[in-house]
């Protein structure tokens, strides 16, 4: 056909055009990374430099040598920028608030969902609507009422007093109740007919069920409770109790200090303050990804 | 081993839907009961009120001569198997098997003793440490039947469980399910939509439609004598032609033509006429010309479909017959035909 | 509800009734007090407090400063939200497209998800510091004597390119799991249909998107109004001044440093009743979302 001659050319053209667009590809791509790796990178490079230089030169982008005096500094001197506590307990702190906040959170939406999803009950509906409420109001609206009640209950600068009100949402149940309704209606009257009762099956089949869930929950309220700022600081007064996302005010405030101020070692505590969070979404990202996406829908 | 009995069943739902209207029959001991009808009929509804897994709004309930319509599942002494196996996911076969015995409190050593019996039998022996999601789907079918086995119970419930395979393994599984229900010699209740399977398992077939009994009986009085169209045009493939006709007195004219047949009853006025496209034959001298427009071949024999007095019509010949595309006439048997009330659908 | 729930009552009111009394205890009860207090006028040193009516809520509406923090608020809602977007949707569909590294830039464009506001405003510090800030440098070279915490536009600029950057892994993860979740089949009958790649993602991939972009754009500007708090607080360096702010900010400002206890109560007040009015405008969106898919 007389066509033949003329897609020749175009035959031999075509993977290289798709070639062209794949290194395009690529080079949004590697921008874009950049843009993302950049920031927390140059704060990592700039901790390895000593106070005078940074608060000089600014940024840094080769590595120095003050990176291990830094972080030492920055977890076991107390000192600093506050007087009484030091990085590792900050960081004990954190651990303590993203645990206890991923553990508390998921065992009380576990059984929540769980009564709402598998109970014939006359109430459900209400108890739905009296938890899934919480969804529209997110604690930053409520702060201050919230830090009243906190105060009125003598709960200041305790861990229930920074944990427990921050469990004060549906998110959890929220996720859990997705999901539960997605497990197979036939698996419930399978086990009702093998002799399981509620509890049981809750036991026995439910929660090992749940698993891929529970561990995506898990890393997702864990990065939300490590995260939180603003009622750590209302709550906590007593550094005792401070997080480390809570006591970057305090690195914040040093820089606006007028004397030097050490910060490489503010650096190194900011970093301190990344690792973990970001380690555990790295690491169980398919899981993280996974939990994210379904649970929202 | 039990028997069933249904006395004056009701299922009325919640939102006032009523999907099971008042139902009475009864099952033999060691009895293969299908229980089939369209999606929607209340089938499935009647299988789970057996089960206790839904409310009996009306009418009593008796397995084994026991009223059982407040018992609690577990204590039915059944069992049960899924459409989708209902498998439980994070256990091995020997737990999924195992863990009906283990809820009733029986010893470690008998529970594996019992599991290995069940799957001997099943062929499941050398999967027992696998988990559900590394089997086969006939293989799953299998650990549910293992389930249901093991448990040695009075009664076999069955709620569409080959409707997730491939044709070829439903032909297989149909065969293995039957035949060890006949070893067993458990009463099995059977629920699908899929007419060739109630044909081929069931000792007595129970035809739903729209939460009524439309008929029961066994495969071959559901196929031969329906009680109704609706069973006439649900059992059977291809179903029974039915086209309209007029009765006088012991004889009967399929509209827009002249020639008679003899009727089975005596009726007068309007009539729909049923008859198999088997129980038909192709006749040159016969009294009903038949245009045959498309020709399907099946190997064992034909289906030539066209039409008789503008109304859809199917005729199966043998697969030596020659049949052609073009203008013919056909001959009904007499004793096949089956005459239908216009109005009731009911046989007459 | 399960078709064949449990009958039991005991177990599930049990079950129930730690999360009823967290919610009960720390969520409706500091609503309702949110709600009352927004009535009165607390005395500065905390001896009482007088019934004011709707004054809180007249004064507040009447204020030129707090209307001029809504504007901020309204402003850096839709920056934020249409930038993050953007670029996310723009990294999702090339990092859906590329076969060698998917993963690894999947990994590099989601890890910030995992950094706290705060941390991110404090690296905003560095980038805009006043004197070394690569950031500042930039704008500078731009002619814009650009100095955070003095210049408000500049600390606006800042606030907004940080609360951007945070949140763009989150929006991306979205995206990228939207994309991946075409049908391999339609994208292969689009190839056939149309040949070329930019008709191919407005008239087929967006359209499938479209229930995720709603989906995200509620998320986005909940996050604007909310999230940013530890973003914003770090930026301006604890000193409000006469920086931009979101009302968040607001009410923690006039609650917890001014004291004016009722006035903050009226700004949750009214906040609250925003919140409403956007999930209800999220769940009609989210009905039809089901007809979508």
């Amino acid at each position: 056909m007389a066509d033949t001659t003329l897609e020749t050319p175009a035959v031999t053209q075509h993977p290289r055009r798709i070639r062209w667009e794949t290194i395009g590809d690529h080079v949004v791509l590697i921008l874009g990374s950049l843009l993302m790796m950049m920031p927390p990178l140059l704060a990592l490079t700039t901790a390895s430099h000593d106070a005078v230089t940074i608060h000089r030169e600014g940024l840094q982008l080769a590595l120095g040598d003050d990176l291990g005096k830094n972080f030492h500094a920055a977890m076991f001197e107390k000192g600093g920028f506050t007087q009484t506590v030091d990085g590792t307990l900050m960081l004990m702190n954190s651990f303590i608030l993203g645990i206890g906040f991923a553990v508390g959170k998921i065992i009380i939406s576990m059984m929540a969902a769980y009564a709402i999803v598998y109970f014939r009950l006359r109430f459900a509906t209400l108890a739905f609507w009296v938890i899934f409420t919480t969804l529209l109001l997110p604690l930053e609206v409520r702060i201050l009422p919230s830090y009243e009640a906190i105060q009125k209950l003598g709960l200041t600068n305790t861990y229930t007093g920074l944990i427990v009100p921050l469990i004060a949402s549906a998110t959890g149940t929220f996720f859990f109740r997705q999901f539960f309704m997605s497990v197979p209606e036939e698996l419930a009257e399978a086990a009702r007919i093998d002799g399981a009762g509620p509890w049981k099956f809750f036991v026995d089949i439910l929660v090992p069920l749940s698993r891929t869930m529970i561990a995506a929950i898990f890393i997702i309220m864990f990065v939300f409770g490590w995260n939180q700022y603003l009622w750590p600081t209302l709550i906590t007064t007593d550094e005792s109790f401070f997080t480390l996302v809570r006591g970057i005010k305090q690195i914040v405030l040093s820089y606006t200090d007028s004397q030097i101020p050490e910060h490489g070692q503010a650096l190194a505590l900011a970093i301190v303050a990344m690792i973990p969070p970001v380690v555990i979404v790295v690491f169980f990202q398919n899981w993280f990804v996974k939990g994210l996406t379904e649970s929202d829908k | 081993m039990a028997q069933v009995n249904l006395e004056g069943i009701i299922k009325v739902y919640p939102n006032g839907h009523q999907a099971v209207e008042t139902t009475n029959f009864n099952i033999q001991d060691g009895e293969f009961v299908v229980l089939v009808g369209p999606s929607g009929c209340g089938k499935s509804t009647l299988l789970r009120m057996i089960a206790g897994l839904e409310d009996i709004t009306e009418g009593t309930l008796k397995i084994g001569n026991r009223v059982v319509n407040d018992v609690d599942p577990a204590d039915r002494d059944i069992a049960m198997v899924f459409q989708n196996y209902a498998l439980y996911p994070h256990m091995t076969v020997r737990k999924n098997i195992g863990y009906g015995l283990k809820n009733r409190g029986m010893p470690a050593a008998e529970i594996d003793a019992k599991v290995q019996d069940a799957a001997k039998m099943l062929n499941l022996t050398e999967y027992l440490d696998r988990k559900p999601a590394q089997l086969s789907g006939g293989q799953r079918q299998r650990v549910a039947m293992g389930r249901a086995v093991v448990r040695d119970p009075a009664l076999f419930l069955f709620d569409e469980p080959l409707s997730n395979l491939d044709a070829k393994l439903r032909n297989q599984m149909r065969i293995e399910i039957k035949a060890l229900q006949r070893r067993l010699g458990t009463t099995a209740v059977y629920v699908t939509h899929d007419q060739v399977e109630a044909m081929t398992m069931a000792d007595r077939i129970i035809v739903l439609s729209e939460g009524r009994i439309e008929q029961i009986g066994t495969p071959s009085e559901i196929y031969h004598n329906p009680a109704s169209i609706f069973v006439a045009s649900f059992m059977g493939a291809p179903p029974m032609n039915l086209i309209e006709a007029q009765a006088d007195q012991g004889q009967v004219r399929i509209n827009g033509y002249d020639g008679l047949m003899p009727a089975p009853k005596s009726v007068i006025g309007p009539v729909t006429l049923g008859i198999r496209p088997e129980d038909i034959e192709l006749d040159s001298r016969g009294s009903v010309p038949f245009r045959v427009d498309i020709l399907e071949e099946l190997g064992a024999h034909r289906l030539l479909h066209g039409a008789v007095g503008g109304q859809p019509f199917t005729v199966m010949v043998g697969k030596d017959h020659s049949a052609r595309i073009g203008e013919t006439h056909i001959t009904l048997k007499p004793d096949a035909l089956r005459l239908f009330d216009v109005e009731t659908g009911k046989v007459l | 509800m399960k078709r064949a729930g449990f009958d039991n009552i005991w177990l599930p009111v049990a079950l129930l009734l730690p999360q009823l009394m967290i919610i009960a205890i720390f969520f409706y009860w500091p609503a309702a007090w949110a709600l009352q207090s927004s009535f009165f006028l607390q005395d500065p040193f905390g001896f009482g407090s007088t019934f004011v009516g709707a004054d809180n809520y007249t004064s507040l509406l009447g204020n030129n400063q707090y209307k001029r923090i809504a504007w901020f608020t309204i402003v850096f809602s839709v920056l934020v939200t249409f930038f993050s977007l953007a670029i996310a949707l723009l990294l999702a569909v090339k990092a859906d497209k590329v076969i060698r590294g998917a993963k690894t830039y999947r990994t590099l464009l989601m890890w910030v998800y995992a950094i706290a506001p705060p941390v991110a405003g404090f690296l905003g510090i560095l980038f805009f510091d006043q004197s070394t800030g690569p950031m500042t440098k930039f704008f500078q070279s731009f002619g814009w004597d650009f100095k955070l915490g003095v210049d408000y536009n500049a600390t606006a600029t800042a606030m907004v390119i940080a609360a951007v950057w945070k949140q763009i892994p989150v929006n991306f993860i979205f995206f990228l799991s939207g994309l991946q979740s075409i049908p391999r089949s339609v994208r292969e009958a689009a190839m056939i249909d149309n040949r070329s790649a930019t008709g191919r993602f407005w008239q087929v991939t967006f359209p499938l998107l479209a229930p995720t972009a709603f989906f995200l754009l509620i998320i986005n500007i909940t996050y604007a109004l909310f999230d940013t708090f530890g973003i914003i607080d770090a930026l301006m360096k604890g000193e409000p001044g006469n920086n931009p702010m979101t009302l968040v900010y607001k009410v923690y400002l006039d609650g917890f440093r001014g004291n004016d206890l009722g006035g903050s109560s009226a700004q949750s007040v009214v906040l609250m009743v925003l919140v409403l009015v956007l999930t209800v405008f999220q769940f009609r969106l989210v009905e039809r979302r089901i007809h979508y898919t």
